[in-house]
């Protein structure tokens, strides 16, 4: 008789299901664990995807730099000199510094009272000026339209790119490409509208909330020269974070006459550290999720151990008239560990089932509600689920603790003998 | 001879050793039909378990059907039980959550016999035994004297050497209880099968061609039956 003897689960399906209560109750402790493990993951997955949600679109990989006072005298300057990034810096680090995917640049205007006009309608919104590079950092959803171009930056065009809440309260989200807005004070063409992906990061104003300009444009108009107030970097994947920062760093410094040693005039902040840490509390989060689901599994699997043992306790009888009848310790054992198996994948098959059901359940409600109209922008919780390697483990888990739950009991069974089935009141 | 004793011994160590069997000699043809008898604590019990290959014995040769039962491991025990010899017991025995028919099938489930098969071989021991109809229902819808008759099917469809029956009329009233003696005077005689009854009702015994009364863990004597 083989592992998958038909006739031999037939029989142990019969003894299971003529004995419907105590099986179930054997169940349920196993029932239970694994819900618990399933929703827990599903829960911890849930938040993870809700809080990267707000970072989504935006590269993961991305330095940012900003300049501060010099805090050490450099080549007859004084220390505590204010100093300005330019536009030889982007083009010096994309030129030297190995490891680098995008450099991009912004310089900041204004959020002045009205500053943004259409007509009769007035209202007050970020202005930014970027390179057309920026938008490759920061993917957004375009609505409408074109992001900003090359030809924009190289000619100089009074062209702007607005953020969605721009288009809702000056055109009412209807296409607005093609129209001319007045940005402080001066009448650019709108060429795109965009959604941003990523709620969670804004640099110097909310995406959705500003107008973009090209960079060369904003220059020339705020009379700025070839200043930008931020650069940010993507570094290429695979390559030493550190040591492009360091050399992104010393460009920077060497260009700009600030001493090498100076640790306080560049400042570089860095996303993919911030990330890191993220990654390292949900990975801790995992972790904590699977001992305690685990730990209400093994409890589980106790459960069926102890009833399997009173189970056998309380056959005794039986299991010796089978014996007197010819049953060999070989065919107690297997038939205890199978109806243990038996018992421990169907609750724990159920759970996995009502588990995945009920986070399916969840993430509809959840998704309904956010097509609803009273939904907010940033989510905490987001997509609950298992995959499918975790279902798979969590089988492969299942199946081993059945077997482990059946051990003992078996044992116990094997020791019954045929005589004591006769020797009885 | 199907069943030969030679001077068998035995002794239960527990807080005092007690030596049941003090030897015993016995020769038993087959298709014969005998009783033991004897008072609570003569070693009847264990004589029936040493036939039964249940408990072992400590001197002495047992031969069932020519083989020297000695030194078995448990699944060459369960092996012998299974092929040679059935059970017939004072409660009957049936396992509780089965129907008559697979109670009766259950030996042939041992042998690795598939289920549509000993299913046909169980049906027709319970047609043997007056019960076709009663094949779907749980013991506990059965009266004792049905019970008793699954048990017998049970007890016969392994086609064994032996019949050990051990106070087989025991739980039952007088009139289930000729029944049943009557089925296995019927089945001795049908089949030739070698029966072994113990018990201490003087009418039952009175039933078969042969009485051993045991005393004190020796054969007192062997005699025929009064027939009345």
């Amino acid at each position: 008789m083989g592992i998958f003897d038909a006739d031999r689960w037939l029989e142990i399906w019969v003894t299971i299901t003529r004995n419907k209560l105590r099986s179930v109750l054997t169940c349920l402790g196993v029932f239970w664990g694994v819900l618990m493990l399933v929703l827990l993951l599903g829960a911890g997955t849930g938040m993870k995807n809700g809080i990267f949600s707000n970072f989504e679109g935006y590269a993961t990989n991305s330095v940012f730099f900003i300049t501060d006072r010099t805090s050490e005298p450099y080549k007859g300057f004084k220390k505590g000199r204010y100093w300005n990034m330019r536009n030889r810096d982007i083009d010096n680090i994309r030129k030297n510094v190995r490891g680098i995917d995008i450099a991009s640049a912004v310089i900041f205007g204004g959020r002045s009272d009205k500053n943004i006009v259409y007509g009769q309608t007035a209202a007050s919104f970020f202005v930014k000026g970027i390179y057309p590079e920026q938008f490759k950092l920061e993917t957004p959803i375009i609505t409408y339209g074109r992001l900003i171009s090359e030809v924009d930056m190289r000619d100089r065009r009074k062209v702007c790119v607005i953020g969605a809440k721009v288009n809702e309260s000056l055109f009412n989200n209807a296409n607005s490409c093609g129209k001319y807005i007045r940005v402080n004070g001066i009448y650019y063409q709108i060429v795109g509208v965009v959604n941003p992906k990523a709620r969670g990061i804004s640099i110097g104003g909310r995406n959705e909330e500003s107008v973009f300009l090209p960079l060369s444009t904003m220059q020339q108009i705020m009379n700025q020269g070839d200043r930008v107030h931020f650069i940010s970097v993507s570094i290429a994947r695979g390559e030493p974070l550190q040591k492009v920062i360091d050399d992104i760093t010393a460009v920077l410094k060497a260009q700009n006459e600030i001493s090498p040693t100076d640790p306080q005039a560049v400042r570089a902040i860095n996303l993919a550290a911030q990330f890191a840490t993220f990654e390292m509390l949900f990975t801790g989060i995992n972790i904590l999720v699977w001992i305690v689901g685990t730990g209400t599994l093994l409890a589980g699997v106790i459960g069926i151990s102890n009833i399997m043992m009173v189970t056998v306790k309380e056959r005794t009888k039986e299991i010796g008239v089978r014996r007197a009848l010819g049953a060999k310790p070989a065919n107690i054992i297997v038939q205890v560990m199978s109806e243990s198996l038996l018992l421990t994948s169907m609750a724990g098959l159920t759970g996995l089932s009502l588990g995945v059901f009920i986070l399916d359940g969840v993430n509809r409600l959840m998704e309904a509600a956010a097509a609803g109209p009273s939904s907010s922008n940033e989510s905490f919780f987001k997509n609950p689920e298992v995959s499918i390697n975790v279902a798979i483990i969590a089988t492969v888990i299942i199946l081993l603790s059945g077997l482990f739950a059946g051990l003992i009991p078996a044992w116990r069974a094997m020791q019954i003998k045929a005589i004591d089935a006769i020797r009885e009141e | 001879m199907i069943i030969q004793l030679h001077n068998i011994n035995k002794t239960y160590y527990s807080a005092a050793p007690l030596h049941v069997l003090k030897g015993i000699n016995l020769g038993i043809e087959a298709g014969e039909m005998v009783s033991i008898m004897g008072a609570s604590g003569s070693g009847k019990s264990t004589l029936l378990n040493i036939l039964g290959i249940l408990d072992t014995y400590d001197t002495g040769e047992y031969l069932l059907n020519g083989q020297l039962i000695s030194n078995l491991s448990e699944s060459r025990a369960a092996e012998y039980r299974n092929r040679l010899i059935g059970f017939i017991f004072q409660s009957f025995n049936l396992i509780t959550f089965k129907n008559a028919m697979e109670n009766v099938a259950l030996p042939l489930y041992y042998q690795g016999i598939r289920r549509k098969k000993r299913n046909v071989v169980a049906m027709e021991y319970l047609d043997m035994v007056g019960l076709r109809d009663w094949a779907d229902h749980m013991p506990n819808e059965l009266s004792g004297g049905q019970k008793q008759r699954v048990a017998i099917a049970r007890a016969l469809i392994a086609q064994p050497k032996i019949i050990l029956a051990d106070e087989p009329t025991g739980a039952l009233d007088s009139v289930t209880t000729e029944e049943v003696i009557a089925l296995l005077r019927k089945v001795n005689q049908e089949r030739g099968m070698t029966m072994i009854i113990v018990t201490h009702e003087a009418s039952v015994a009175n039933a078969t061609d042969k009485i051993i009364r045991l005393r004190d863990g020796l054969i007192e004597n062997i005699e025929a039956p009064h027939h009345v």
